[in-house]
């Protein structure tokens, strides 16, 4: 008996943190979604007032669209920078040590905190900035570049900056996983570099970015801090808009818009667990 | 458990009451597990009284807690928040503080919670030294009588013990005693401007293009901006205070049009992020609280404070009282009030730029100098040091916009929560994802 009971239990304390910590704040936004609220307080109550509100608004969808922006984005070029980034240090940094050393180099991003991290793109993209002062300085321009910083320039690069090891991780641990012997025999039968790119490196490493994909679509998609900062309060996301109703205690208005948005997030995730199965990958 | 009898359930439950309640008997009167029946009369006791205050990062100063615990002997505890952090804890987390260290404009949306308990005025020992304006509304005749918003007199009083509703005469019962106070302006750096900024208006002139700032808390930010648009005639409000839904419409629909333009550099919503945009030369002019504009100062950066014709925007912050609160705990929060009242803390705050909620008390700990830079608008006659050692102003400067009188007689308007705050709110978001 205690046999066919011991899975159970072992996965019990688990599932018991999730259904508490996960779960069941979960269903709490999505019941606090159908309430009122009268300026102050919210009423429990069943009523779609909220979502038609957020399905009628040209907000909503102004926001969503700027969002999917950023997310597009950050996806393409996390996608671009941290493939290569991957790929060298799976295939050109011979020795493990090196790889772990330099794989640290690329959490950097994450020792400071906001606070710090907003004060420091100050001196280097504002207009008096370090950027504007070598361009200005060596003639390429004769006034401060103002995109760069308070702008979607800004919040693609700040988000970039901070998430691209979500990308990196992936795909320099499937890259990691591909055996060599695959690549020499390629060799052997006379694939050139191209050739064993796209037809031994590229699939294998597919799991590698969907993972990272997905783990920049639920990032991006929720973001808010970055946003208001890099953006300098001027840039719209989701999460901003969320965060700002929740500040003015407008806990249904704003738990509908999650539930919205956990929806939206879970479609994405779901149409990229469609185009490649992870678990058949792995 | 099949083959548990229902017999032995409630044998077993029988003998489990049992256990417990000889324990329980055994246990020391006064513990945990056996509290003592009757009530408690032991004036040593006020030791053991912790009051927990939450506020702003403005009002929750280590300084001033030391202090009080020194003088008053019961344990204070502080916890800085943001605005919004600070008003969501108030209303819907009432067990999580004592004393609510909070904004006037917040009180639409906490006395309406019923989290705060009526404060009895005549356990308050100074009340009758608080300025004026806060207990019956007046100030000299000054603008400030007129002004719109959630002033604070007009939420300084509830209609009973035990009432929600605020009274629009004075009662014996207070919803808080304020605390520190101020008249907000624009700050602007007079090096980069190369000119005196004299009306609100300014934040919209072409010339600051993509370097002026606003701030982006809809309750505090609709407020600058309202000022500026009356200022450039762009639109009149009936009550800026309390804006209808088209007035609400038009002047969102303006800020939509100056950002389009590409007027702001960025929006703020917390106290750094003003300090780092003017010192850094973002932005060059915006609306700030005076705190921050004492910081871009204390960095060696020439930052203005400008008297402007249209007069102030006023905000200002009292102490209430959780209805949690009851016995010792109650009549320390009443000691503690008394305590804030008395002076020491008046002058500690007069120090930074703040006023005091009764001046005459606080002056007693002010020397004639500080007094006369801080409160008469005159010229100091030293180097102004604010109690933590920084210098403010050095000797000879002037403080922008003057004495007190002048600077809180003109107060126009108040940060407000209006009738409209929900669809200010929303507006706002549209505004801001525009």
């Amino acid at each position: 008996m205690w046999k066919s009971f011991k899975p159970y239990a072992l996965i019990a304390p688990q599932s018991l943190v999730f259904a508490l910590f996960l779960i069941f704040p979960l269903v709490m936004i999505g019941v606090v979604s159908f309430w009122q609220f009268n300026g102050y307080a919210m009423a429990p109550d069943f009523s779609l007032d909220n979502y038609l509100g957020i399905f009628t608004s040209l907000v909503t969808v102004k926001t969503y669209l700027n969002t999917f922006k950023f997310l597009a984005l950050v996806w393409v070029v996390t996608l671009l920078v941290g493939y290569p980034v991957a790929y060298f240090l799976a295939f050109h940094v011979p020795r493990l040590q090196w790889q772990i050393l330099l794989f640290l180099l690329c959490t950097i991003p994450f020792w400071t905190s906001n606070i710090i991290r907003m004060i420091s793109w100050l001196p280097l993209l504002g207009r008096e900035g370090l950027v504007n002062q070598v361009l200005m300085n060596s003639g390429l321009i004769h006034q401060p570049l103002e995109f760069l910083l308070y702008s979607d320039f800004a919040v693609v690069l700040g988000m970039v900056h901070l998430y691209i090891i979500f990308m990196i991780a992936p795909i320099f641990n499937s890259l990691m996983r591909i055996d060599r012997t695959l690549i020499t025999a390629a060799a052997d039968l006379g694939a050139g570099g191209a050739a064993i790119f796209r037809e031994i490196v590229l699939p294998l490493s597919a799991p590698g970015m969907a993972i990272g994909s997905i783990f920049i679509v639920t990032l991006v998609m929720g973001e808010f801090v970055t946003v208001r900062l890099m953006g300098g309060g001027q840039a719209a996301s989701v999460g901003k808009l969320i965060q700002t109703q929740i500040g003015s205690l407008q806990y249904p208005l704003a738990a509908a818009n999650a539930v919205v948005l956990l929806g939206v997030t879970l479609l994405i995730v779901v149409s990229i667990l469609r185009v490649l199965d992870i678990r058949k990958e792995l | 458990m099949g083959n548990l009898s229902r017999r032995h359930m409630i044998r077993t439950g029988l003998a489990a009451g049992a256990f417990l309640t000889a324990t329980r008997c055994a246990a020391p009167k006064g513990t945990p597990n056996n509290p003592a029946t009757g009530p408690e009369v032991n004036a040593n006791k006020a030791k053991d009284v912790t009051l927990r205050l939450i506020g702003t990062g403005v009002s929750q100063i280590n300084e001033i807690r030391d202090k009080a615990q020194k003088d008053l002997g019961f344990k204070i505890e502080m916890r800085a928040l943001s605005t919004e952090e600070n008003n969501q804890i108030a209303i819907t987390q009432p067990g999580q503080y004592d004393i609510f260290d909070g904004e006037y404009f917040s009180l639409p949306l906490v006395i309406p919670s019923g989290n705060l308990q009526a404060i009895d005025i005549k356990r308050v020992k100074n009340y009758d030294k608080i300025v004026s304006f806060f207990t019956n509304g007046s100030f000299k005749g000054m603008p400030v009588e007129k002004s719109q918003g959630t002033a604070p007199f007009k939420v300084q009083y509830l209609k009973g013990s035990d009432s929600k509703e605020f009274s629009p005469t004075p009662t014996e019962y207070a919803t808080m005693i304020p605390f520190q106070y101020n008249a907000d302006t624009l700050g602007y750096r007079p090096d980069l401007v190369g000119r005196k900024i004299e009306s609100w208006g300014e934040l919209f002139n072409p010339q600051f293009k993509g370097k002026t700032s606003i701030l982006d808390i809809p309750q505090i930010g609709i407020m600058d901006a309202a000022m500026v648009a009356e200022s450039l005639g762009l639109m009149k409000f009936g009550d800026k205070g309390n804006m209808t839904r088209a007035e609400i419409d038009k002047i969102t629909g303006i800020l939509k049009q100056q950002k389009a333009k590409g007027q702001f550099r960025a929006f703020w919503k917390t106290f750094d992020e003003s300090v780092n945009l003017m010192s850094s030369g973002e932005v060059v002019l915006q609306s700030m609280w005076s705190p921050a504009v004492t910081a871009v100062q204390a960095k060696g950066i020439k930052c203005i404070y400008a008297p402007l014709k249209e007069g102030y925007r006023g905000w200002g912050g009292g102490i209430g009282l959780s209805k949690n609160l009851q016995g010792m705990q109650l009549d320390a929060a009443y000691e503690y009030m008394n305590w804030m009242l008395e002076g020491w803390v008046g002058a500690f705050l007069g120090r930074q730029g703040y006023y005091s909620a009764a001046p005459e008390t606080a002056r007693k700990y002010m020397s004639p100098e500080e007094w006369a830079y801080w409160y008469e608008g005159k010229s100091a006659a030293k180097d102004m040091v604010d109690p933590f050692g920084k210098t403010l102003a050095k000797a000879g400067a002037k403080r922008d916009g003057g004495s007190f009188e002048t600077r809180f007689g003109n107060i126009v308007c108040w940060n407000s929560t209006m009738k409209e705050n929900t669809y200010l709110v929303q507006k706002w978001n549209e505004f801001i994802a525009s």
